[in-house]
């Protein structure tokens, strides 16, 4: 009933926006097509998640479909170089995230695109915070414990994290850069199998996003001991912040942002821009971000322009962390 | 009392007509996945995965789950029919499928598979049902170590199961165990061997080198001058094409231990059901009677892995319902899709979505049924198809096959990759060296090399906790002696070999 009811807004909308402007110049009517929105990573996980929930309801807003295209590979680089490489016209979108936009940077030494050079920021969508879990059998009770222990037994300890370059890894890597300790980093093939294996009780801690830790944590399968946010989070109000818990220093999300090829007219950007913030202002998809534990920017941290200062900060926050590991 | 209970509930909210249409539309789709060579069921359901966004989540879930049980059933139609394995757990069952198809006996090959893989299913369902929780504990107890053990065992499984030499044998898994170390070093992530190919950064597809191996080389080989005389003799033998009274009593020890095999290795994350289809063979051509038969058409060979399979692929829900963590990749993409729903999967999945949980196993039951109504009557398109004129089949096979390479990462290098192992799987052909050891080791080794790490991270370089941990030591113990059994016969043939020169 619901999905009628919103094609039929969608028809409306098209029809709508066909009368008003039915002049032939590009920039001044877009979109008049179908929009294709790539998605660096797999259908189904947090990226690919927030970009449907949030693009739905864009393309209400534009009157146009936007199609997701996953196009896994390589940390999310193909897809990026692929989109980096895309006609500039804003029929073509990707959905970057802080690996492929940030921490991709000082990884792939030879990375076929730069986030700043070969992109025009459009919008902040959501981020998902970063949790410090452990086996639920780990020693320490709380944070500072935590750091104490890590500290002492810096050669006995094992982080877990899912593959170079994930979020997973790259947040481990500042907290252990933070702690000043090199425990042995495990990897493993993915967040399951090193949730798995935290489960378990085969690897002591690792960082991972909020989505697949909550249940968990509530099951008591595994611990949480800090959230890597400024404030709680309603999914977990009973895990303190890490500035709570006595490491402000640590702070943390795998933010997603929409990006558009380089020289995509600023109209294009300034229409897009628009929509996605409407978008993270619709009661229903903020209900729907939030289950997911997300985070949901400020409007002022959504903007381009925003989203550009997030690039440089985040390139060189990640730089100096992530450099050592190759 | 609660367990009858709680199926009641399921099969209610599964006999509900909207999840009835759900769960055909998945086992149809899901045969028709299986059935084209190439595209897999993991690139289906991320395909599919947005269209389940406006259905009930119970509904999507239903489906979904169908694609990934039907495509068991669907992928050894092509094993069988023409030696192209769609899914990494149908390559053996090409080995003595192909074979049966060769001497006019395709009929009973696929309705064996079927029926096989619908007791599996039967069984594999209960078992989710009943024993699910517990056997919970399995997929935690296989550490790093233990699976780096198993990976061994299954390594030796493919070396048994080679008809020739065992000298090939291994220099074929050799060569497996080398082409899946293309891409990117799990530890480092340098890039290995990937000659600056940026598809190749995570290394070659299974899909790829299955399609070209076996697939592209097969064609090859049957367009080689000699061969379309043969292939005209495959269409005119054709026989039955229901099993005969014989071949059911053949088949039925084989596929309850298929299916037990197949149950217990499908629950534990990473490779399980390919390990099982493997092991169920291997077990199959151990306890025969005449393991020569093995490779040259025997119905044990296509019965036990197809129940395996099938057992394997449903049992690996269980990690996911219990647990919340998914043991493989079309898993992943299930959560994906309950995430999208709001349903995130966890430890409790099974206390707060009774209607999703119970109405997905009862599900499977009635999927089962579905397909194997589905299935049976097909059996005799499908032969028919081998009627068709292989002038007219080949380029079809060539440009379906091309299109499900393509499908998967949708990078036209991968076709052109299949294409280069299409020539490297007719030289193997051409010098007696087999494709299926080849694939195995393609297949574990990644597995093998990324547990034996992280195992060795762990103990801080101690090898010998291979064997101090118990699980681990009893894997490596069977594998050691399967070798022995492996290496002992071929020794002896040798010492025969000197004996009759020396008579003559």
């Amino acid at each position: 009933m619901m999905s009628v009811r919103s094609l039929a807004g969608a028809c409306l909308a098209t029809v709508a926006s066909l009368c008003v402007v039915a002049a032939p110049v590009s920039a001044q009517n877009y979109p008049t097509r179908t929009i294709t929105m790539i998605v660096p990573f797999a259908a189904g996980g947090p990226t690919d998640v927030i970009s449907r929930i949030v693009t739905a309801n864009m393309a209400q807003t534009l009157g146009q479909s936007i199609v997701i295209e996953n196009v896994v590979g390589a940390g999310g680089t193909t897809a990026t170089t692929r989109a980096a490489r895309a006609a500039n016209d804003g029929y073509t979108l990707i959905t970057g995230h802080m690996g492929t936009h940030a921490a991709s940077v000082p990884l792939y030494p030879k990375l076929a695109y730069h986030p700043e050079k070969d992109f025009e920021p459009v919008a902040l969508l959501a981020g998902t915070p970063i949790l410090i879990l452990a086996r639920k059998d780990f020693p320490p009770k709380d944070l500072k414990e935590f750091v104490a222990y890590v500290k002492a037994n810096a050669e006995k300890v094992n982080a877990a994290h899912a593959g170079v370059g994930s979020v997973s890894h790259a947040s481990c890597e500042l907290l252990n850069s933070i702690l000043d300790v090199k425990p042995v980093g495990v990897p493993f093939n993915g967040t399951g199998p090193a949730m798995n294996a935290l489960v378990a009780g085969q690897v002591d801690y690792m960082c991972d996003q909020i989505v697949n830790a909550v249940p968990q944590i509530n099951a008591g399968t595994i611990k949480a001991y800090a959230i890597a946010t400024p404030e709680r989070n309603p999914s977990l109000p009973d895990v303190p912040t890490t500035a709570e818990a006595g490491l402000p220093a640590y702070q943390a999300q795998a933010w997603n942002a929409i990006f558009a090829p380089k020289g995509t007219p600023p109209s294009v950007i300034a229409t897009l821009s628009a929509a996605a913030t409407k978008a993270l202002d619709d009661e229903a998809v903020r209900k729907r971000l939030l289950e997911l534990g997300s985070v949901i920017p400020a409007p002022a941290n959504r903007t381009p322009e925003a989203l550009a200062t997030l690039v440089r900060s985040e390139i060189a926050k990640w730089t100096p962390v992530l450099k050592p590991a190759t | 009392m609660e367990l009858f209970a709680n199926l009641a509930h399921g099969f209610a909210v599964a006999f509900s007509p909207m999840n009835l249409l759900m769960c055909l539309i998945g086992a149809l789709v899901g045969t028709l996945v299986g059935v084209l060579p190439g595209i897999g069921t993991i690139a289906t359901v991320a395909m599919l995965l947005p269209i389940t966004f406006g259905l009930p989540p119970v509904g999507a879930l239903i489906m979904l789950a169908g694609i990934y049980y039907g495509a068991q059933y669907g992928g050894s139609t092509t094993s069988i029919l023409v030696n192209i394995p769609g899914e990494a757990t149908s390559v053996v069952t090409a080995l003595d499928g192909f074979q049966m198809a060769k001497q006019g006996r395709a009929g009973p090959a696929l309705a064996i598979a079927a029926i096989g893989s619908f007791f599996a299913g039967c069984v594999a369902t209960v078992l989710i049902a009943v024993l699910g929780a517990p056997l919970t504990k399995l997929a935690l107890a296989f550490g790093p170590a233990e699976y780096f053990s198993l990976m061994v065992l299954g390594l030796i499984f493919a070396v048994v199961l080679a008809k020739g030499s065992v000298l090939k044998a291994i220099a074929m898994i050799v060569f497996g165990l080398l082409l899946s170390m293309v891409g990117s070093d799990i530890e480092t992530g340098a890039s290995r061997m990937a000659f600056n190919i940026p598809e190749l950064a995570d290394g070659l597809g299974f899909a790829t080198v299955a399609m070209g191996v076996f697939g592209f080389a097969e064609i090859i080989r049957n367009l080689d001058a000699g061969s379309e005389m043969n292939r005209d003799l495959v269409q005119q033998k054709i026989t039955g094409l229901m099993p005969t009274r014989k071949d059911i009593a053949d088949s039925t020890p084989a596929i309850l231990r298929g299916t037990v095999l197949g149950s217990i290795l499908g629950i534990l994350p990473g490779g399980g059901a390919v390990i099982a289809s493997f092991a169920a063979y291997t077990l199959e051509k151990k306890l025969a009677k005449n393991p020569s038969r093995f490779g040259r058409g025997a119905i044990e060979g296509v019965a036990a892995p197809e129940s395996a399979n099938n057992a394997a692929a449903q049992t690996s829900f269980i990690p996911l319902l219990t647990l919340g963590i998914p043991p493989n990749a079309v898993m992943a993409l299930m959560v994906g899709a309950m995430t999208i729903h709001g349903i995130v999967p966890g430890p409790q999945v099974m206390q707060k979505q009774p209607d999703l949980v119970w109405g997905m196993i009862a599900s499977m039951w009635i999927g089962n049924l579905m397909l194997i109504i589905i299935n049976l009557p097909l059996v005799g398109i499908w032969v028919r198809l081998l009627r068709v004129p292989y002038r007219l089949m080949f380029p079809s096979i060539v440009i379906f096959c091309s299109i499900g390479i393509y499908s998967v990462n949708n990078a036209p290098v991968d076709v052109i990759l299949a294409g280069v192992f299409g020539l490297v799987g007719y030289w193997l052909i051409k010098h007696d060296f087999e494709p299926a050891p080849l694939l195995l080791g393609m297949v574990l080794g990644p597995l093998m090399e990324e547990n034996l790490r992280r195992a060795l991270l762990i103990s801080r370089g101690d090898w010998s906790v291979f064997i101090s941990r118990p699980l681990s030591a009893v894997l490596l113990a069977i594998a050691g002696g399967l070798l022995l059994l492996a290496v002992l016969p071929a020794l002896r043939a040798k010492r025969d070999e000197v004996f009759v020169e020396s008579e003559s």
